[in-house]
């Protein structure tokens, strides 16, 4: 608000101040203690008083990890299903957004509400009965289980088709039906191109999501090699509570790739979810 | 592909017409219900059909290896007599309560306070802000295990240091729902206050202006103008805010190894499902509490929904 004295020192601000500063605290200090905890041997973490200060067991911690487990070979995992499921998921909901917003067809409307409908339906209601469809595909403990269901989603189809709604315009669509480009070709040519900052941050977005899903995962996955980086981190939790510094070196590691690509696409990501937000 | 499309897509007519036309239409967009499909085909498989066959299945007395057994609704019957079944309800509506109020309690203080002209370094507060939610929640459970771990846990070294006596964290019903909901409140309530933010820098200077010449102060376009705008935002983020709370299973499973806690205040409606059917291998019992646990969300989105309509039409 322009009412409000922007110039100088007053008592109201250093409030503010205080106010915005106790929540980055609240925010920052779990990140600092996990690698406070992960540099630490676990007498150490549980001591009392606490150190607050990084210890030096770091190396430690993670031979720990690495001998007792296939780490990284559950991260390898998660960047498999992860970039799987994006990419499959940036096709199709592009490609079906694309369709509901530069098209006129017979029963779109229906088609259209009937896939937000979708949205309402509560996903454990079907987890029981999905697990047997994965038995009976041969899916239990394989990836098309975790891939396959999430290739495309109400949600990214409605965000997608909001988009090309206002930024694909039809003269060009139309340039290019005179050029003789099908349906495909108009898509691939013309929209992609167009809607490639939105799948950027659509991509992260379901990557970031899919890295993040736990339930499901520890249904379908029951060899250790094949966890995914989720499960290993609560089966790290589970078994080897003893050894907490190597816990949370685990979850150090597993962490890092997430806020890498988050320091990368800030803007675009945080960009994405108020929009999203502020138009529906 | 369809190439011999000349009508261009935004002119077909709206009209209703006569049936040999519809079919010509559709056959014209052959290409385009293509693009369309793998949602529904997804859905059909992964989707529709589970929840219909969850439905048989609730009727069945079955282990997954052995023949079916149809018992009726006796797997109701059972449900509506389960004592654990309905504390979960309870602790699922607690724990979504207690995180959801918190948490828009502080994203709106939060927005606001970014939201002062004179904050400087908006992006560096927004970015810190939003970190808690990039973290995945199992990793950030297995965190506040230590937080909240009952000897040494790090929140009793500091309110023991500030004089107060240290609290039994993962032990009792009570902190142990506060422990998962603050577990929910640090992953969202940056997040919430980002959206709220946006809302706020959406409204035109112009607006409070024009107000302020008009004879209006502080707080009158504040309620006035601010909250009328901010409401459907608001809206938005407790409808969010119920989808996921209804839906807790990660950290109560991770904080108490899957058993909800010694006084079972942290075993969650899907953390009780999951139990039941991955554990016990209770299928066709699990089905029915999968489709109870719908109505109950069924029924509370309702309920909702009537609050919002009639919050919106004030």
């Amino acid at each position: 608000m322009s009412t409000v004295d922007t110039k100088g020192f007053s008592l109201s601000k250093v409030f503010l101040y205080i106010g915005l500063l106790i929540w980055l605290v609240f925010s920052v200090f779990p990140f600092y203690w996990m690698i406070v905890t992960a540099s630490r041997g676990t007498s150490s973490i549980f001591s009392y008083p606490p150190h607050l200060t990084f210890g030096s067991d770091l190396v430690v911690n993670t031979q720990h990890l690495l001998a007792n487990i296939p780490f990284f070979r559950s991260m390898l995992n998660s960047v498999f299903v992860s970039g799987s499921i994006t990419l499959l998921h940036l096709f199709f909901c592009s490609l079906a957004g694309f369709a509901f917003a530069k098209y006129e067809f017979p029963a779109k409307k229906q088609l259209f509400y009937l896939m937000l409908a979708t949205m309402m339906v509560p996903g454990q209601l079907g987890l029981v009965p999905s697990f047997i469809i994965m038995k009976t595909f041969h899916w239990v403990n394989t990836y098309y289980a975790l891939i396959i269901p999430g290739a495309a989603s109400a949600f990214g189809i409605f965000w997608l088709k909001q988009f090309s709604e206002s930024t694909i315009h039809d003269d060009l669509l139309n340039a290019g039906r005179i050029d003789g480009c099908g349906n495909f070709r108009l898509y691939y040519h013309v929209a992609l191109p167009i809607m490639r900052p939105t799948l950027t941050a659509f991509g992260i977005f379901s990557f970031m999501g899919s890295w993040n899903d736990y339930l499901w995962p520890l249904i379908i996955l029951n060899d250790p090699v094949r966890y995914t980086i989720q499960v290993t981190l609560s089966s790290l939790n589970g078994i080897y509570f003893k050894d907490y510094g190597m816990v949370m070196a685990g979850t150090l590691y597993a962490t890092i790739p997430l806020l890498v690509l988050f320091a990368i696409f800030s803007n675009k990501l945080m960009g994405a979810v108020t929009v999203g937000a502020i138009k529906s | 592909m369809d190439a011999a499309a000349p009508t261009p897509g935004k002119e077909v007519l709206n009209i209703p017409v006569k049936k040999v036309r519809t079919l010509h239409e559709i056959k014209k967009h052959t290409s385009i219900y293509l693009f369309i499909s793998p949602f529904y085909i997804l859905f059909l498989v992964f989707g529709l059909f589970p929840i219909l066959f969850s439905l048989f299945l609730s009727l069945q007395s079955w282990d997954g290896l052995d023949t079916m057994k149809f018992i009726g609704f006796k797997n109701f019957q059972m449900l509506l007599q389960d004592g654990d079944f309905w504390q979960a309800v309870g602790n699922t509506f607690t724990i979504w309560f207690e995180q959801t109020i918190i948490m828009l309690f502080l994203s709106l203080v939060i927005a606001f306070l970014l939201n002062s002209a004179f904050v400087k370094l908006r992006s560096v507060w927004r970015f810190t802000y939003f970190l808690p939610n990039v973290t995945s929640l199992v990793a950030q459970t297995v965190l506040f295990y230590i937080f909240f771990s009952p000897k040494y846990g790090t929140i009793d070294y500091f309110i023991q240091k500030a004089g107060v006596a240290p609290i039994d964290w993962l032990n009792s019903n009570f902190w142990l729902q506060i422990s998962i909901a603050i577990i929910g409140i640090w992953r969202w309530t940056g997040y919430n206050a980002l959206i709220y933010l946006a809302g706020l820098q959406s409204i035109p200077d112009e607006l409070y202006e024009a107000a302020k010449i008009d004879g209006a102060t502080t707080t009158q376009s504040f309620f006035r103008i601010t909250i009328p705008i901010l409401r459907p935002i608001v809206l938005f983020t407790v409808i969010m805010s119920t989808i996921g709370g209804m839906q807790i299973f990660t950290e109560p499973q991770i904080l108490t190894g899957g058993n909800g806690g010694p006084g079972g205040g942290g075993m969650t409606m899907v953390l009780y499902l999951y139990n039941q059917a991955f554990s016990n291998h209770l299928f066709g019992y699990a089905s029915a509490i999968a489709w109870v646990l719908f109505i109950i969300i069924l029924i509370f989105s309702l309920v909702n929904s009537l609050i919002i309509r009639r919050l919106s039409s004030k």
